[in-house]
């Protein structure tokens, strides 16, 4: 008995002992864990905080002082850069400019990634290799686009107005003409974003089920309308994303500009990241510059909160 | 009847797409023919499109007008670095969301997310004087390091991560295979395609670059493919042969990458397009 009482007392104590243990040494194993998952962000956000958030925080910081072309601080000057800015010339030309450059670049090279991919979509022989040239314009980056258009633009030697004078039409001055330089561009970076507009709506098409579309043209719809009527609905979320996409990638474009026009003529092309880029580092304006790139922020901000309002609302709906 | 129609509506078809793929590969197509043109025949009126033989000399001259060898291998090293960097950062963050516990993950899910918010050229300025105050203009360090974090190849990576079996990971620990072991010699191994698209996809952007390595590198032997083009246009307006012939030269690493690595390309650029 008495034995007995010691053993199972004895029992109770090791099992004390065990469960304090076990409970040490989870918690031990936790916060092992929880370290060994904070050290594999940590790269990131290192990066991050140097690269993104500093920057970020700085900007605003800037864009309330006057600073040398070093980079220095010089002066706080409170909303100045601001009120000088939005009283200025300089930002509303290029907010103007962008937004007619986004109009002549993000609808035009919708509609021709979705008429291409809707047609090498057809169940026909020969299709990868339409896919494949399609895709081709994937390779080209900013510059080597912008230095083929140019040759292609030259007035006088140009292939377009070599064309032109075929049939009898005078030579066009593609990119000296201020009221068509902006509109020779947005040809350029159609053409130029072109592979990938086409391989995201391909890749929507791919997404719908083709039975849909089937049971659509047994109850006799035309290709045509069963396209209109089925298929451009179902592919409304890619292009949605698209257009979004597209318009963010029209407000941050610089490349071409920078080497097609330098901003010209007469501001006529003058883009937003063009005019930071002139700002900052021609002007060594820093602070007006920052400014300038806050106002890219907002819109850029205001787009991706519309974007996720619109895809929450598309979710729930469904 | 309905068999005639439904041909001439594929001849329809392949006539449409005949003429788009002409339009779309002409700038392409000439850079090409102008590129083995020899000098007397490009400078005609009217102009001749197709070269009456392979002439090389445009080729030859831009290796010799511009260092293209050493642009060459300052784009590469830099794409190259930027890729393998951003694959390993990427991954590890992505290891730590799918498979360890840690506190506050959400909040920090959320903030990678906010990351993609905001677009590259808001920080240039700020980040140039960065770079600049750390001497580091004119260097690879500065060409790569702003760009090793990214937030798109951690959802990227993690979509894949969270589709691998859950039994593995648990057959591995009862293996005793820690996070490090798994995370090296398990989930990487499996996700091969999902940094296969990464890889190609961030290494063509970066190939591609052209704002940041304009605003840090001057001196020519730090220059990328993308600058370098630029100023064979500057030094060489006169002759467009060279030009164009220094545009296929940039431009066949990159074609190049898009004929071996087409189907990684596509499912990089769609993630973002399906998952949303």
């Amino acid at each position: 008995m008495r034995d007995g009482e010691l053993t199972l007392q004895r029992l109770k104590s090791e099992n004390v002992v065990k469960v304090k243990l076990r409970v040490k040494s989870t918690k031990l194993s936790k916060i092992k864990e929880s370290s060994l998952g904070y050290l594999f962000l940590a790269p990131s956000l290192l990066l991050f905080s140097l690269f993104l958030f500093y920057p970020l925080v700085k900007s605003v910081y800037l864009s309330f002082h006057l600073t040398d072309p070093r980079g220095r601080v010089a002066a706080f000057v409170g909303f100045d850069n601001f009120t000088t800015l939005f009283a200025s010339e300089l930002l509303w030309n290029s907010l103007k400019v962008t937004g007619l450059f986004t109009l002549m670049t993000v609808p035009a090279g919708i509609v021709l990634a979705i008429i291409t991919a809707a047609l090498t979509h057809i169940k026909l022989p020969g299709m990868r290799i339409f896919q494949f040239m399609f895709s081709m314009p994937l390779a080209m980056s900013v510059s080597t686009s912008a230095v083929i258009w140019l040759i292609l633009f030259h007035p006088t030697l140009g292939v377009f107005n070599y064309l032109l004078s075929l049939v009898g039409i005078s030579p066009i001055q593609w990119l000296p003409d201020p009221s068509i330089a902006l509109l020779s561009i947005s040809i350029m970076t159609v053409w130029m974003n072109f592979g990938f507009n086409y391989i995201i709506v391909l890749s929507g098409l791919q997404g719908i089920p083709d039975d849909l579309v089937e049971s659509a043209k047994i109850d006799g719809a035309g290709p045509l309308t069963a396209f209109v009527r089925i298929v451009l609905p179902l592919l409304s979320p890619t292009l949605f994303f698209l257009s979004v996409i597209s318009i963010i990638g029209a407000f941050q474009s610089f490349g071409q500009v920078h080497l097609l026009t330098k901003g010209g003529p007469a501001g006529s092309t003058e883009v937003l990241v063009y005019s930071i880029y002139k700002e900052a580092f021609v002007n060594y304006q820093y602070g007006t510059g920052s400014a300038l790139a806050l106002v890219l922020f907002a819109i850029v901000l205001l787009l991706t909160i519309i974007q996720f309002a619109f895809v929450e609302k598309k979710v729930h709906y469904q | 009847m309905r068999k005639t129609t439904n041909n001439m509506n594929h001849l329809l078809v392949y006539i449409l797409l005949v003429m788009f793929a002409v339009i779309v590969l002409f700038p392409l197509l000439y850079t090409v023919l102008q590129a083995f043109m020899n000098p007397t025949q490009s400078t005609l009126y009217p102009p001749k499109l197709i070269p009456e033989s392979w002439y090389f000399g445009n080729i030859e001259n831009v290796f010799s007008l511009i260092p293209v060898g050493t642009f060459i291998s300052n784009s590469f090293i830099t794409a190259t670095a930027i890729m393998v960097g951003q694959v390993c950062i990427a991954s590890m963050a992505a290891y730590a969301f799918v498979y360890i516990k840690f506190p506050f993950k959400k909040f920090w899910f959320i903030l990678f997310l906010s990351t993609m918010m905001v677009p590259w050229e808001v920080t240039i300025i700020p980040n140039y004087l960065t770079i600049k105050s750390w001497d580091w203009l004119d260097s690879y360090q500065g060409l790569t390091i702003p760009f090793l974090a990214s937030a798109f190849g951690v959802f990227l990576l993690r979509q894949f991560f969270l589709q691998l079996p859950k039994e593995l990971f648990e057959a591995a620990r009862i293996d005793g295979a820690g996070h490090l072991r798994h995370y090296a010699t398990i989930v990487l191994p499996l996700s091969r395609p999902a940094i296969a698209s990464l890889s190609v996809y961030v290494f063509l952007n970066s190939w591609n670059m052209y704002l940041w390595p304009l605003l840090t590198t001057n001196s020519e032997k730090m220059r990328t493919v993308q600058i370098g083009v630029s100023m064979l246009q500057f030094e060489e307006m006169s002759s467009w042969n060279n030009l164009l012939a220094g545009v296929m030269v940039v431009l066949l690493p990159s074609l190049l990458l898009l004929v071996l690595g087409l189907k990684q390309l596509v499912r990089g650029i769609t993630a973002g397009a399906v998952k949303g």
